[in-house]
């Protein structure tokens, strides 16, 4: 572990002598290769909440969760490839709020650049206290606490100040180049740490064909993607084909890989157009073997039997024991396989829900395989991936804010017309100030219990109708900047009013919905979900088309370069046709159709 | 961008291929370590693996670096402009 933050430092401070304009910091110079920046992609989204919520979501909806790759992933990677990178890459914007000023407005701009700014220093706040969270579950440090004769209380602060010091140093230093160079180590190191696990696990339950038998046992119907889609009591997510479709492969997926600048960030650093639209491509091929790494840990997990053996682990002068006991805890006997129950901090009983079947803590399965499996030395490697990937999504959210803020905000409303200088130092005191305002966000969360819940929620609210904004913004010349603006806002406020309508069942009112009144409950929490983000897509397209309809078009000699019917097609380069990013799109669907296929 | 990335990764896996090999070499035959995988010396097997992923990664960067030091350095593009003031 100790070796994996030398090289991450040593990285940092080996780009810090190419670090000379800003362009070089925020943009990584624009002369990254497609393959590492491809990478960078999906590592930036690879944060803790990918490992740790889709194992979660593995052992809650079974295989179903693979539609989060299938349809919800993928095929967004390929529209941003082909269709939207033409527009990102070719507008020369700096960043995606930068865009829709081109695009649209600066009021466009202001509102994207502010809520974003906004969402990435939470995100990586949350990204943090989740960690420091798991950190003192698993009881990571609590052997090196113990050797300096430091209060185990400290573990918390310790695990908040080391990771937000790692990730400061190397973006600080190198800027995106570090952070997407780190990115594709870490890309690598949760590879090694979670692939040996599935194996592990695998043999344990008999191959894939005793997966089958042992999930089956739990609940039929977990071991199918696909069957049963057609109807939302048939199938554990609840939602039905369209809701699906729409939600999820529609207005989620696409609204995520196509306008979060999290990611698009690390395309827009690659060398020339190419290999641009290259990046989501090469991208969506990992992609594809996800599903497998982070997914079948959390089936894994639920399909064991129950563990009557407690695992505590000690670490003694460098050696790490494990004492093993007999005595099931609480957790474990309430919970099913390897995935504990969830207990209230307070009264130390197992939490219900409104039907008074126990609450699963979920967010525990794949951490716990690791724990089951991993001897002494492997279960290092493990935990060190588990800890970076949780840098890794922080490190994007990081260099996203520090860009959005300095060119966006800072350079646009407060300070305009400084040097190149000035501009790369404020990046770097603006990476010092989104760090700082992460740990207060990490801290805010140990206070208000409902804080995290609170706050993804809210990005939700902010996330589902954008991606309308950009279609009609790309494909649709007629459509204005006040149009834009009023349709980003009613999509928000949809979004909000579904939420405080509807109601998932067996679940309490408040922040799961239904705090106006119920006027629906959906099968599942995912469900609401999907459906919510389908009605603020659709409001924020429909006021979006009105408004812009009312309003005076921008002239088109205005548009070129921003609107896919005023752009001319981009220079084919002198390669093969195989080697164009349409065939390689088309590659990379038929990929996602086989999975689809083997999954069903 | 001259610093290939391959290779301080290459290094790294090596290192920690190199660490988990003799950790299973010396723990190796230890029934009580390796019960929870299933008797399989998965510190051993594993680091062989990563330190084989690394050399290749390591190799592999190495080679194209020396390919970049023989050709002579890309012609900078003149045509490029500064942005952003």
């Amino acid at each position: 572990m100790l070796l994996y933050f030398v090289f991450v430092l040593g990285i940092g401070f080996a780009l810090k002598r190419y670090m000379k304009t800003s362009k070089d910091f925020f943009q990584a110079g624009r002369a990254l290769p497609a393959w590492i920046c491809g990478l960078a992609f999906i590592s930036a989204n690879l944060g803790a909440q990918e490992v740790i919520g889709m194992g979660a979501s593995g052992a809650k909806y079974g295989l179903e969760t693979a539609h989060f790759y299938g349809i919800g992933a993928i095929p967004a990677m390929v529209f941003v490839g082909i269709f939207m990178m033409p527009f990102y890459y070719g507008s020369k914007a700096r960043s995606v709020p930068e865009f829709l000023r081109l695009r649209f407005d600066e009021k466009t701009r202001a509102l994207n650049a502010c809520s974003f700014a906004v969402m990435t220093v939470f995100s990586s706040g949350i990204s943090m206290y989740a960690m420091a969270r798991l950190i003192q579950t698993l009881h990571v440090f609590d052997g090196l606490f113990r050797s300096f004769g430091w209060a185990p209380e400290g573990i918390f602060t310790f695990s908040i100040l080391m990771s937000a010091v790692i990730v400061l140093l190397y973006i600080f230093l190198g800027g995106l180049t570090s952070a997407i160079y780190n990115e594709v180590l870490q890309f690598f190191l949760i590879i090694a740490g979670f692939l040996p696990l599935v194996l592990l696990g695998l043999k344990n339950v008999g191959g894939w064909n005793g997966l089958k038998t042992a999930v089956s046992a739990v609940d039929p119907r977990m071991m199918h993607e696909w069957k049963g889609v057609m109807h939302a009591s048939t199938n554990p997510m609840g939602i039905e084909i369209i809701g699906l479709g729409m939600g999820l492969g529609f207005v989620l997926g696409s609204g995520y890989w196509c306008t979060d600048f999290l990611v698009i960030q690390t395309a827009m650093a690659s060398k020339n157009m190419e290999s641009a639209r290259r990046v989501p491509l090469i991208a969506a091929v990992p992609k594809m073997v996800f599903p497998f790494l982070v997914i079948l840990p959390g089936l894994i997990a639920i399909s064991l039997p129950k563990p009557h053996a407690t695992t505590i682990v000690r670490n003694e002068n460098g050696v790490i024991y494990h004492e093993t006991s007999n005595i099931p805890t609480r957790e474990q006997e309430e919970g099913r396989g390897l995935v504990p129950a969830k207990i209230n901090p307070v009264t130390g009983k197992a939490m219900l829900d409104a039907s008074g079947h126990p609450l699963l803590d979920y967010d525990m399965a794949t951490p716990n395989m690791l724990l089951h499996y991993f001897p002494t030395g492997i279960l290092g490697l493990g935990l060190t991936a588990l800890l970076a990937s949780f840098m890794s999504g922080m490190a994007g959210n990081v260099t996203a804010f520090n860009t959005v803020f300095t060119y966006d905000l800072y350079q646009s409303y407060i300070h305009k017309g400084g040097s190149d200088r000035h501009y790369m130092a404020v990046g770097r005191w603006a990476t010092v100030g989104g760090i700082l305002l992460s740990i207060c966000t990490a801290y805010a969360a140990i206070n208000f219990n409902n804080i995290m819940d609170t706050l993804q929620l809210v990005f939700s609210f902010v996330n589902a109708p954008l991606f309308a904004t950009f279609l009609l913004g790309m494909f649709w010349k007629r459509s204005t900047g006040h149009g834009a603006f009023v349709g980003l806002i009613s999509g928000t406020v949809a979004a909000m009013l579904h939420h405080g309508l509807t109601l998932p069942i067996e679940a309490h009112t408040g922040i799961h919905g239904g705090w106006i009144t119920v006027v629906h409950h959906y099968p599942s929490d995912m469900a609401q979900n999907f459906w919510g983000a389908i009605f603020a897509f659709g409001t924020n397209f429909i006021v979006t088309v009105i408004v812009s309809l009312c309003t005076k078009p921008r002239p088109e000699s205005e548009l070129v370069g921003l609107v896919h019917s005023l752009t001319p097609k981009p220079p084919r380069a002198h390669n093969r046709w195989w080697k164009s990013p349409e065939a390689l799109g088309i590659a990379v669907l038929l990929g996602a159709v086989a999975l689809n296929i083997f999954f069903a | 961008m001259n610093l290939d990335l391959r290779v301080p990764m290459g290094l790294m896996f090596i290192f920690t291929g190199a660490i988990m090999t003799t950790w299973g070499i010396k723990t190796n035959g230890n029934a009580a370590l390796y019960e929870r995988s299933l008797g399989i010396n998965a510190n051993l097997w594993w680091g062989l693996v990563l330190l084989a992923f690394g050399l290749t990664m390591f190799i592999l960067g190495q080679r194209s670096q020396r390919r970049l030091a023989k050709e002579p350095p890309p012609p900078v593009e003149e045509g490029e402009v500064r942005r952003g003031h």
